[in-house]
């Protein structure tokens, strides 16, 4: 007989776990008491939405669920933000909460909320654990729930009496749940018929979104893309599957989207997504978009496809298989023309002119980009930033970009980084956030001097929250209000109280000399720059 | 246009709220909604009908499929189900009208349940129909309260949800 919450620490031993991220707290006591006896590297955080968050970006680079832990009450609506956040964008994660004991649940007793309750709407499944004996199928169908099919968080809530509970233990093997079976093998007769669409189209068009990466097909997209020679575009969530360069790429679609990428969505006569789920900022009006298209959607997810967009072809399945079949079809050389009128309209990102003390954010990102290793992983924040790193970035072979696309989570960059960091210890992890949203999470870095992360912290200050200032001067004729954050504080001596080496930049000149610093570095680093608040997100302007 | 949605789920507490949170979620009104377990024990079903339209009914059955728990979505249209719902009323009655709603109740098919001076409490299962019908023939006695189950499902002839 084990202790469930040495139950719950086995199961993590088994998943292969090494890392979890977490704040403790009276009613999970058990379960770290546990934790304390294995190899798991548990990483303090400074809040619990951001062990949700790294969890997220260690989930991002592994592309398997991670593990964070509350405890009851605060600790569990602070994690609340991260699992919305990770739901949003389909992150697996596994969540593990500690509760009141069972004979107090429902008595309002210190610390209780009713957290299963609270998640209900944006998680993909939860527990309330109340029979200690169902621990080890409980964890292993989290994993599995969490790492398979539309993948996405499952919170694990246990009670601290059940945790403290004597159990059998032993993990089962395999997972037997009549319910759910993710697996659904994709129909034949539909992949004819894209393919067929795809060679009959004069105008295809591919875009790729967030669950290329989920299914690990960026490869087979690629392939398929060139195989067919059909261009691309990229949703938020697909940035980074296709290098900049590429010569069927055309940039990131959407409301700040290229150019060049929406006139391709609005010219094309065939529209392919993979594992994009047309939301809003994408695709504003899918039906005026789809108006004398073939659609054809591609997701693992049946819900999505002609949720907000009718569709002609439908096919439901994981999409590296999908993609990998496509790829060996055979489509004739039939659509050069419209490759040539795409290629009139590409490269349309422009900035505006260097102004003098302050760093230009679009020119800054180039940089930044061109210096960093091919492999780098940028993890952008939300707000301008998020939209500069998008469209300026140049990802080659091999970067990944990382962000907070269906949510919108500010504060989601740093702790992202430091879960992507520890996934990925060989590889340079930028960060790229606004002066607003390094403020919601700057507590984390005290977890990066304390765990030695050596990620490289971007903050464009411009002492606005410069995207709604953009929306209040776009449609609220300039009136500015609740966006002025002012000067303080000063970020490189924030950084330096932290002992976190530091700089600062005004001018261009300073910047590019700068960001080779940064770049060089061996440990974490920051670096401030000076960004005018009239600097708008849109293209050209 | 009104749907009725058979849901069959694994008979666990709080899975009735993962079901009704999705609909309102999903901007769908939930008319009635009746539960009960079925032949196994370990599965219950969950009839609700619900305005909306078909397109919210066709993401309403893709989401509901989706939770983990559910076994089985059905969104039917009301000419393939038989559905039945009990109601009962209490009825103000003076002596001298209860031969003639004793008589309303044999031809609709209703029972009497109890009985006190003043009032009559009667039962009636039925389609929502008969039920609107035996409604109006007693209005004109006084109905002081209505409580019904919602309606209860099932397709005609020999196919079954499993």
């Amino acid at each position: 007989m084990i202790k469930a919450a040495q139950a719950m620490v086995e199961a993590l031993v088994k998943e292969g776990v090494r890392v979890v991220f977490g704040y403790p707290g009276a009613t999970i006591c058990p379960f770290y008491d546990e934790l304390a006896k294995t190899d798991i590297h548990h990483v303090l955080v400074r809040h619990e939405a951001n062990a949700g968050h790294a969890a997220s970006g260690y989930a991002r680079m592994t592309n398997r669920p991670a593990v964070c832990v509350a405890t009851s009450g605060p600790g569990a609506t602070n994690l609340l933000t991260a699992i919305a956040t990770a739901y949003a964008d389909s992150i697996p994660l596994v969540c593990i909460t500690g509760q009141v004991s069972t004979d107090q649940i429902g008595c309002d007793v210190f610390q209780e909320v009713d957290t299963t309750g609270a998640a209900q709407g944006f998680v993909k499944h939860s527990f309330l654990v109340k029979d200690a004996s169902t621990i080890p199928e409980i964890m292993k169908q989290a994993f599995y729930i969490a790492g398979t099919g539309r993948k996405g968080p499952v919170l694990v809530d246990v009670p601290q009496d059940v945790q403290n509970t004597m159990i059998e233990g032993g993990y089962p093997e395999e997972v037997h749940m009549r319910t759910y079976r993710p697996m659904v093998k994709p129909n034949s007769l539909q992949i004819a018929r894209i393919r067929k669409a795809v060679a009959e189209s004069e105008r295809p068009l591919l875009c790729v979104g967030g669950g290329v990466f989920l299914s690990g097909a960026v490869k087979e997209a690629i392939a398929f893309a060139e195989k067919a020679r059909i261009p691309a575009v990229s949703t938020m969530m697909g940035l980074s599957i296709f290098e900049t360069d590429h010569p069927l790429y055309l940039g990131m679609l959407g409301m700040h989207g290229v150019r060049s990428a929406n006139a391709a969505v609005s010219r094309c006569d065939t529209l392919i997504m993979v594992g994009a789920r047309v939301g809003d900022r994408a695709i504003r009006s899918p039906s005026l978009v789809a108006e004398g298209k073939t659609i054809i959607h591609i997701d693992i997810d049946s819900a999505e496809i002609g949720k907000n967009i009718p569709v002609d072809i439908p096919l439901v399945g994981d999409c590296r298989g999908i993609l990998a079949e496509l790829a060996e079809g055979e489509y004739p050389d039939n659509h050069r023309g419209w490759l040539d009128e795409l290629a009139q309209v590409k490269n349309d990102v422009s900035t505006n002119p260097e102004t003098l003390g302050f760093v230009n954010p679009k020119l800054f990102i180039r940089k930044l980009s061109d210096t960093l290793p091919s492999n780098a992983i940028c993890v952008a924040d939300v707000g301008q930033n998020q939209i500069w790193c998008s469209n300026n970035f140049g990802f080659r072979t091999g970067a990944r970009f990382l962000t907070s696309g269906g949510m919108g989570t500010m504060g989601y960059s740093l702790p992202c980084a430091v879960g992507a960091k520890l996934a990925c210890p060989d590889r340079e992890v930028v960060v790229v956030c606004g002066d607003g949203s390094f403020q919601m999470m700057m507590a984390e870095l005290a977890t990066i001097v304390q765990e030695d992360i050596a990620v490289k912290i971007i903050v464009m200050k411009n002492k606005r929250l410069g995207m709604v200032r953009e929306l209040q001067t776009k449609q609220y004729e300039d009136h500015q209000i609740a966006v002025d954050i002012g000067d303080k504080p000063d970020f490189a001596a924030i950084a330096g109280a932290y002992g976190i080496e530091a700089d600062k930049c005004h001018t261009m000149d300073e910047a590019r000399e700068k960001i080779e610093k940064l770049v060089a570095s061996k440990k974490a680093y920051l670096l401030e720059c000076n960004v005018s608040k009239l600097e708008s997100t849109l293209n050209g302007g | 246009m009104k749907h009725t949605i058979s849901v069959l789920v694994e008979n666990h507490a709080g899975v009735l709220s993962r079901v009704t949170a999705l609909f309102a979620r999903r901007g769908f009104n939930i008319d009635s909604l009746a539960v009960g377990h079925t032949a196994d024990p370990t599965i219950s079903r969950i009839t609700i009908v619900a305005d909306g339209d078909d397109h919210t009914a066709q993401q309403i059955e893709k989401q509901v499929n989706k939770l983990i728990e559910t076994i089985k979505v059905k969104v039917f249209s009301p000419d393939e189900i038989l559905e039945r719902e009990l109601i009962i009323f209490k009825i103000g009655a003076a002596p001298t009208q209860r031969s003639e709603i004793l008589t309303i109740c044999e031809i609709m098919g209703a029972r009497i349940i109890d009985m006190t001076p003043t009032t009559m409490s009667v039962e009636m299962c039925d389609s929502e129909v008969h039920l609107e019908r035996m409604r109006d023939m007693i209005s004109g006695y006084g109905i002081k309260e209505i409580v019904r189950t919602g309606p209860i499902a099932i397709q005609k002839g020999a196919t079954t949800i499993r």
